[in-house]
């Protein structure tokens, strides 16, 4: 499922030219001190490839240059690890706002910060163009990101995004620590993922530590990341009908999260089940009765979805909004390997509970909604229709339950293992790395959101600047998972 | 669509009562308003979000302090675009280096009186977060705190809780 190699320079621009040919998809680049590496899923390949190209002099050949996919990550390898990218389009800062004292702070050579130079953003140019800045502290409850309109009377002309504001050091406060601060942090990449990415970071522990985990403890993670899934999928079914000025969907779908979540909470013990998934299974195992409350709302969020995809489906003036707005065309999510309903509103049927199904999806049956609009309303149906396939789901899981424990012990060694984990937004990949005191020598988290991102500037392309809330939210992108 | 506008005329309000603000989970909180300032305000606050590099967890359940279980508007406390408009500065996250600036002059762009809440337990001392390159000593290192509000994250019952604090103490102070 998981190769690494060491590769030479040629094998590794020959990879990058299959990646810009689009016979593979990228999954991830990323640095370590004197190395990068690349993830990448291939059709031919049932897995995540690994290479790692070492780079003693601290430059490697831009994946770049051939694929722009790459060229935020690059940047943020540059501004971590100093690492240089020969030939890369774009040099410019992305994570580094010149403001944390430390150049580099992950590379062996970290030094002091020198006086930044002011940011650039790219430039368009035309008649009658402006410019209207927006955030990091934006109107709304959301986090904080700076967004640069030039636009032509009300079209916007051009949209680039600056990120990084949320960025919190993760990767550097991991390294050196165990499994359990390791899953820990996991659970705090990006807050409204804390299943998935303390899944995925265990997945990866588990991997690298050869470790068992008890049937149980699957069926149950399986619960977890379902609940969190349809959690948010309502959230946002709500905020993008609010953003489209339809209240009325957000304040049901409002109540039928808050339901979701104060059943995780009986559950489980806290309503965004955080920290409850550790390496080797489960914190806790599922409360008496939890069953029994996981049934009655599987039946309730059923029969109450149903009427207000009623009242969306019927609703003109709120369709009016959301088709035809946003779109994201099927070539470039597919170039983007963008995941989660992003990709699947624009014709990317990807999902790695499918695609690298781990257990226990690969013994459940359950459909993965595609569309090819690639608009806001395409957005929501693959919502809609995934939270329909949840509800299913949990209904399986809890049919289908096994007894017995649900942790193993784990026993800290050293190992490496990448893995993908579907969360509500996409596939998020965990590479870990263990020395052989079964401390985290390396752990590099990849958020969705890093191909989603750059697809809202290609979608907002055109549309009017009132439409960009719509937009955005349709998309839900993580800063904090992204900005890490 | 009218069926279900129908029987919401109907049927029982979701919205729960009020929580009982004498609580520990409370962490602290300082009266540092002046009086004057007190009787100004009246029994009513306007609040300003910002989110200074948290995992987003927080800004979940302050969203759902909105729904209708929680419904925050009912005590008179509301959620502002501005920071011109706002009473209250409610903070998440342990500050990033980053959002540092942005944070200051939020706290800068508000009118006095003003406080400052923080939320979550990162907000606090930096969490899990403390030590990092990236991250400063919490909230209070950047801008003076009034209430802390515990939790990874609050609930919203212990948000609504930690403001309604606030909200009762200058009220308390308001009364001759």
């Amino acid at each position: 499922m998981f190769i690494t190699n060491d590769v030479e320079a040629d094998d590794w621009d020959r990879m990058t030219l299959r990646l810009a040919g689009g016979e593979s998809v990228l999954s991830g680049l990323w640095g370590e001190t004197d190395a990068v590496r690349i993830a990448v899923l291939d059709a031919a390949v049932s897995g995540i490839t690994v290479l790692r190209l070492p780079c003693p002099g601290g430059h490697f050949p831009s994946v770049a240059r051939h694929h722009p996919v790459a060229i935020r990550l690059e940047r943020a390898i540059r501004d971590l690890f100093g690492l240089i990218p020969d030939g890369t389009p774009d040099a410019r800062p992305w994570l580094d706002h010149g403001k944390w004292e430390v150049r580099h702070p992950l590379s062996k050579t970290s030094g002091t910060e020198l006086s930044p130079a002011p940011y650039m953003f790219l430039p368009s140019e035309g008649e009658s163009l402006h410019q209207i800045p927006v955030g990091p502290v934006h109107a709304g409850i959301i986090e904080p990101g700076h967004f640069r309109f030039t636009a032509n009377g009300e079209t916007v002309v051009r949209l680039e995004e600056r990120l990084g504001y949320v960025h919190r050091g993760i990767e550097g406060l991991l390294a050196g620590a165990g499994l359990a601060r390791g899953a820990q942090v996991a659970g705090r990449v990006s807050g409204d993922s804390t299943v998935a990415y303390a899944l995925a970071f265990s997945r990866a522990a588990e991997s690298a530590c050869g470790a068992r985990v008890p049937p149980r403890a699957h069926y149950l993670r399986a619960l977890l990341a379902e609940l969190e899934r349809i959690a948010n999928h309502f959230g946002d079914i709500g905020a993008i009908c609010n953003d489209a000025s339809f209240p009325l969907i957000q304040a049901h779908c409002a109540v039928l999260r808050e339901e979701v979540l104060r059943a995780t909470n009986s559950c489980f013990g806290h309503r965004l089940a955080r920290d409850c998934i550790v390496p080797g299974g489960l914190a806790r195992d599922l409360e008496d009765g939890g069953a029994a409350i996981l049934r009655r709302l599987t039946a309730t969020l059923g029969s109450k979805f149903a009427r207000i995809v009623e009242v969306y489906d019927n609703t003109a003036s709120l369709q009016d909004r959301t088709g035809g707005a946003g779109i994201v065309k099927p070539e470039l999510a597919r170039r983007f390997g963008a995941g989660g309903y992003i990709g699947r509103a624009s014709g990317r049927s990807f999902d790695a509970r499918r695609a690298l199904p781990f257990p226990p999806y690969d013994a459940l049956a359950f459909e993965v909604p595609v569309l090819d609009a690639g608009d806001v309303n395409a957005r929501v149906w693959i919502r809609i229709r995934e939270i329909e396939q949840s509800l299913l789901l949990l209904e399986h899981v809890l049919d289908t339950l096994p007894s017995g424990p649900v942790r193993a012990d784990v026993t800290p060694g050293a190992g490496e293992a990448a893995v993908l984990v579907e969360g509500f937004r996409g596939d998020i990949l965990v590479y870990l790395r263990l020395d052989e005191n079964g401390c985290i020598e390396r752990c590099h988290f990849r958020d969705p959101s890093w191909f989603q991102w750059p697809l809202l500037e290609a979608a907002i392309e055109g549309n009017i600047v009132a439409d960009f809330p719509l937009c955005n939210k349709s998309f839900n992108c993580s800063y904090s998972g992204h900005d890490l | 669509m009218r069926r279900l506008l129908f029987e919401g005329l109907f049927r029982k309000p979701l919205t729960e009562p009020r929580p009982n603000t004498d609580d520990k989970e409370i962490r602290e909180l300082v009266a540092r308003m002046t009086k004057s300032a007190r009787r100004r305000l009246g029994h009513s606050l306007s609040i300003r979000e910002v989110d200074a590099g948290s995992c987003n967890g927080c800004e979940l359940e302050i969203h759902a302090l909105s729904n209708a279980f929680y419904d925050l508007e009912r005590f008179g406390l509301r959620f502002v675009a501005s920071p011109r408009h706002a009473d209250v500065l409610l903070v998440t996250g342990p500050v990033t280096k980053n959002m540092h600036e942005a944070l200051e002059r939020t706290y800068a762009a508000m009118p006095s009186p003003k406080w400052v809440v923080a939320a979550g337990d990162c907000a606090f001392n930096g969490g899990v977060f403390a030590g990092s390159y990236a991250v400063g000593r919490g909230v209070a290192a950047v801008v003076p705190v009034d209430l802390y509000i515990e939790g990874c994250p609050p609930t919203p019952v212990s948000l609504l809780k930690g403001l309604l604090t606030l909200m009762e103490a200058q009220a308390h102070h308001t009364t001759p």
